[in-house]
């Protein structure tokens, strides 16, 4: 079998004596969604903190494209093509929407240590960055700071980001998180049409849109995962309703 | 002879250590508790050795002069909390860096203009006057020793203080974790100000020790917060702990490289160059030494903060 | 808005190239003046590194030094072409802007503050022990640069232009960078490093390339001030120094070189009125600038703006 585009082995990780990820393999190919879930403290986060480059895991591996890149930083691996979005929101809010994404473009368009071109009027990183908003739907506030937007055109602009990165890999944590209904319905829209494109990792609470745009399901529970599979298994796992569905409906 | 002078080198180094101390604890306490960087902690010895001299020439005697200058050094340091350093808490470091360097500015021109420039004398108090002979031909100041047993006996204190009392248990809750101490319902306030009092009063004590055997002049406590702040970095900041060693460490440093590297020069330079060029490399060795462990241990030997 | 950023300073330029011949042509005005724009040249280098960068440097006096004792050390060498002297002053700073910063940048916050101010001890400490050159007394130069083996730079009005000339070359120059790809990456690091980091920028080699630049601008100052003064003393490197440099960026602003350019014209006038007042200008002086940190949050630049 080939390797998956994304794969963790067997990853490990604890603060002080405490276990937060215990022994959790994972892949994740391109045109899939792979949604995570689990219960609050089930260390969604501080795996994909682990996936990202943010923390690095006590022992075990990521893969990604048939590399191992367990000892790459953030910024090692985002130039890799591996973008992630937070699930605290995380932009410039001084930069402008355009600037905000035009940054992410310059990342990967040429060299950064030019210093005396006016990086505000270079017409390539503008327009690609102009190009990725637009796939958000958020062209028309490209010239507003992006700390004045809508809490859910910041979701966006951060989607929007990670786009322009090009990458091959997004790992979205909680994207939907404190979006109104209506946002929330627009970004799943933007996520199934990006599918075939990347292969995605979610990280989601809101239940609906995960078995809406997921293609397999894994759950984790602390710190381990409990199941994996397709929405439809993981809907009937006995398991997974006691650890997790059985709290959120009960 | 060489090693009576090694001895009397380390004696002098520890007494500096020991007053660098009582300067660094109250930065260091500052400095972990409220996230608050005073350059305006080294103003507070100068002000407490100020206030010494000018308190025993006007009663006489510098036992009544050490007494009254505590209280004044503690209010003073209040004053000042009051006055300027409370609406800086919420500020940046760059913010805190400005203001209170600002407050230096003043506090160095104020004793000039109330003092004058020339350096004040605060005569060495008749019972410790003298010396103690502490190896066959060799007397030692007995005042030096008063200093360095009255430093090591304040450390004990503040140990106890921070270790075994409630206020300390909160002082050092606060260092790990400051927006925990509000969560637990503690008035943030009045523990900022009683530990800024105190800290302010440690270093006036460590100013009026100082003032009989350094000169009492405008601008001396600048270069001693340099070397606290050094000391802190080097501890840890906000463990007391760590300022305690790395005092003691940084005041035998700066000591016995005074003493010893004009000597080392001499090897290669003439004596008037090399008796400057060695005290210059001695200034400098403190902050080798500094950045050695900073390369080894980013956050200083004890760190509090996680 | 953007306009103001760039008439402001050219306001500033025109009225110093006007001063000499609308009653400022004496002595006293003249040196009064140079030491304004040198101190604006190496105020607006480190205005790139607090606002462009977010790096708080208490030692940027040491590299201004660095460059003055550089002419010192060329000086009794008898070297004294501005064209050889300029570019190694500059390159000796930038290369200790090298050292130091590649050290101090791996810490951040507090840290760097203190491992910058300790630096900067290191090198006033070690001018100190240069008994060659005068040690704490300081060193006095056989005469000002020559510039291609003329003593252009002895008459006094074409220091001044010189002085003027590199000042408003340093502005332009730093508010190019600021724009350019390298500085919006920088200023992307300062406002939020992770997204900096997550879209794949690790702030570090930038930072130490503004750290360097910084360097080499305060160095070239060092030079300009050293032949202002045809006179170098450690007293040039104290941490006291540094304060005053970051002050004159506080009193300006950090929204651009613009606001450090007017903090130290301001700052330089501001101590030389005082100082005419009274002795003790500094009583005066220094709860000034406890005001200004309270009530002046965006600087001299900000009051404009809003004004």
């Amino acid at each position: 079998m080939a390797e998956s585009l994304l794969e963790l082995r067997s990853l490990r990780k604890s603060f002080g004596g405490l276990a937060v990820t215990r022994d959790v393999s994972l892949s994740l190919s391109t045109g899939e969604i792979h949604a995570l879930i689990g219960p609050n403290g089930a260390g969604k986060t501080t795996l994909v903190h682990q996936v990202s480059g943010t923390l690095r895991p006590d022992s075990g591996q990521v893969r990604f494209e048939g590399e191992d890149v367990t000892r790459l930083g953030l910024a090692a691996r985002a130039r890799r093509g591996l973008a992630r979005s937070f699930q605290i929101t995380c932009i410039i809010p001084g930069f402008s929407a355009l600037e905000n994404v035009a940054l992410a473009v310059q990342a990967r368009a040429g060299s950064s240590f030019r210093f005396f071109r006016p990086a505000g009027r270079e017409a390539a990183l503008n327009g690609e960055a102009m190009e990725a908003l637009r796939e958000v739907g958020l062209h028309g506030r490209a010239d507003l700071p992006a700390g004045a937007l809508s809490h859910g055109e910041k979701r966006q602009l951060e989607l929007a980001i990670a786009l322009a990165m090009r990458p091959r890999a997004l790992l979205l944590d909680e994207p939907l998180a404190g979006t109104g209904p209506e946002e929330a319905e627009r970004l799943i829209r933007i996520l199934s049409a990006l599918k075939p494109r990347y292969g995605i990792l979610l990280i989601e609470h809101d239940m609906p849109a995960v078995f809406a745009l997921a293609d397999r399901i894994s759950v984790l529970a602390e710190g381990r995962v409990i199941a994996s599979g397709i929405p439809a298994e993981i809907r009937a796992d006995a398991a997974v309703r006691a650890a997790y569905l059985g709290e959120e409906e009960g | 002879m060489n090693t009576t002078l090694l001895l009397v080198q380390a004696l002098n180094g520890l007494q500096f250590g020991v007053l660098l101390f009582l300067v660094a604890a109250g930065l260091t306490l500052v400095f972990g508790v409220m996230d608050f960087i005073n350059l305006a902690h080294g103003v507070q010895y100068m002000v407490g050795a100020y206030l010494g001299a000018a308190l025993a020439a006007m009663t006489g005697s510098f036992w009544l002069g050490l007494l009254l200058a505590l209280p004044a050094a503690l209010v003073f340091g209040l004053l000042l909390e009051w006055l300027v350093f409370r609406h800086l808490y919420a500020r940046d470091h760059l913010s805190q860096v400005l203001a209170t360097f600002g407050v230096i500015l003043f506090l160095n021109e104020g004793v000039k203009a109330v003092f004058g420039a020339a350096p004040l004398q605060m005569p060495v108090p008749e019972a410790l006057s003298g010396g103690v002979p502490i190896m066959e031909g060799l007397l030692y100041p007995t005042y030096r020793l008063a200093i360095l047993a009255a430093g090591l006996l304040s450390a004990g204190l503040l140990w106890f203080l921070v270790e075994r009392t409630r206020a300390g248990m909160l002082v050092r809750a606060g260092a790990s974790n400051a927006p925990m101490l509000g969560a637990l319902g503690v008035d943030v306030n009045r523990l900022f100000m009683l530990v800024f009092g105190f800290g302010a009063m440690l270093a006036g004590f460590a100013g009026v020790m100082a003032a009989p055997i350094l000169s009492v002049e405008p601008g001396m406590g600048d270069n001693l917060l340099i070397l606290a702040f050094v000391v802190i970095v080097i501890g840890g900041i906000g463990s007391v702990r760590g300022a305690f060693i790395a005092a003691l460490l940084v005041g035998l440093v700066e000591t016995i490289g005074r003493a010893m590297l004009p000597d080392l020069m001499r090897l290669m330079l003439d004596p008037s160059a090399a008796r400057q060029t060695g005290a210059a490399l001695a200034s400098m060795l403190v902050y080798v030494v500094m950045a050695v462990i900073l390369a080894v241990r980013p956050a200083g030997l004890f760190p509090v903060r996680r | 808005m953007r306009w103001r950023n760039a008439a402001l300073p050219l306001l500033i330029f025109a009225a110093l190239a006007l001063a000499p011949f609308v009653g400022f042509g004496q002595g006293h005005s003249l040196t009064l003046l140079a030491r304004a724009m040198i101190f604006g040249m190496a105020a607006i280098s480190l205005s790139l590194l607090v606002g462009g960068a977010g790096l708080v440097s208490l030692g940027h006096a040491a590299l201004l030094g660095v460059g003055a004792y550089a002419v010192v050390v060329l000086d009794h060498a008898r070297v004294t072409e501005a064209l050889v002297v300029m570019p190694v002053a500059i390159g000796v700073a930038a290369l200790f802007a090298l050292l130091t910063g590649a050290v101090a940048i791996r810490t951040s916050g507090v840290h760097f503050i203190m491992i910058t101010l300790a630096f900067g001890q290191m090198a006033f400490f070690t001018a100190s022990s240069l008994a060659i050159f005068g040690g704490d007394d300081g060193y006095t130069l056989y005469g000002r640069l020559e510039l291609g083996g003329s003593r252009l730079l002895e008459n006094r009005l074409f220091f001044h232009f010189a002085c003027l000339a590199l000042l408003a070359g340093t502005w332009l120059l730093v508010e190019a960078l600021l724009r350019s790809r390298f500085g919006r990456v920088l200023r992307a690091a300062r406002e939020n490093e992770t997204r900096a980091r997550a879209v794949g920028f690790a702030p570090y080699p930038f930072r130490l390339a503004a750290y360097v630049i910084a360097g080499a601008i305060a160095g070239l100052a060092g030079v300009m001030l050293a032949n202002s003064a045809e006179f170098v003393a450690p007293a040039y490197l104290t941490w006291q120094r540094s304060g005053d440099l970051l002050f004159m960026v506080i009193l300006g602003g950090l929204a651009g070189p613009h606001g450090a350019l007017m903090g130290a014209l301001a700052f330089v006038l501001i101590e030389e009125w005082l100082s005419h007042l009274t002795e003790h200008w500094r009583l005066i002086f220094g709860p000034l600038l406890i005001l200004c940190v309270f009530f002046m949050r965006d600087g001299i630049a900000g009051l404009l703006r809003r004004g």
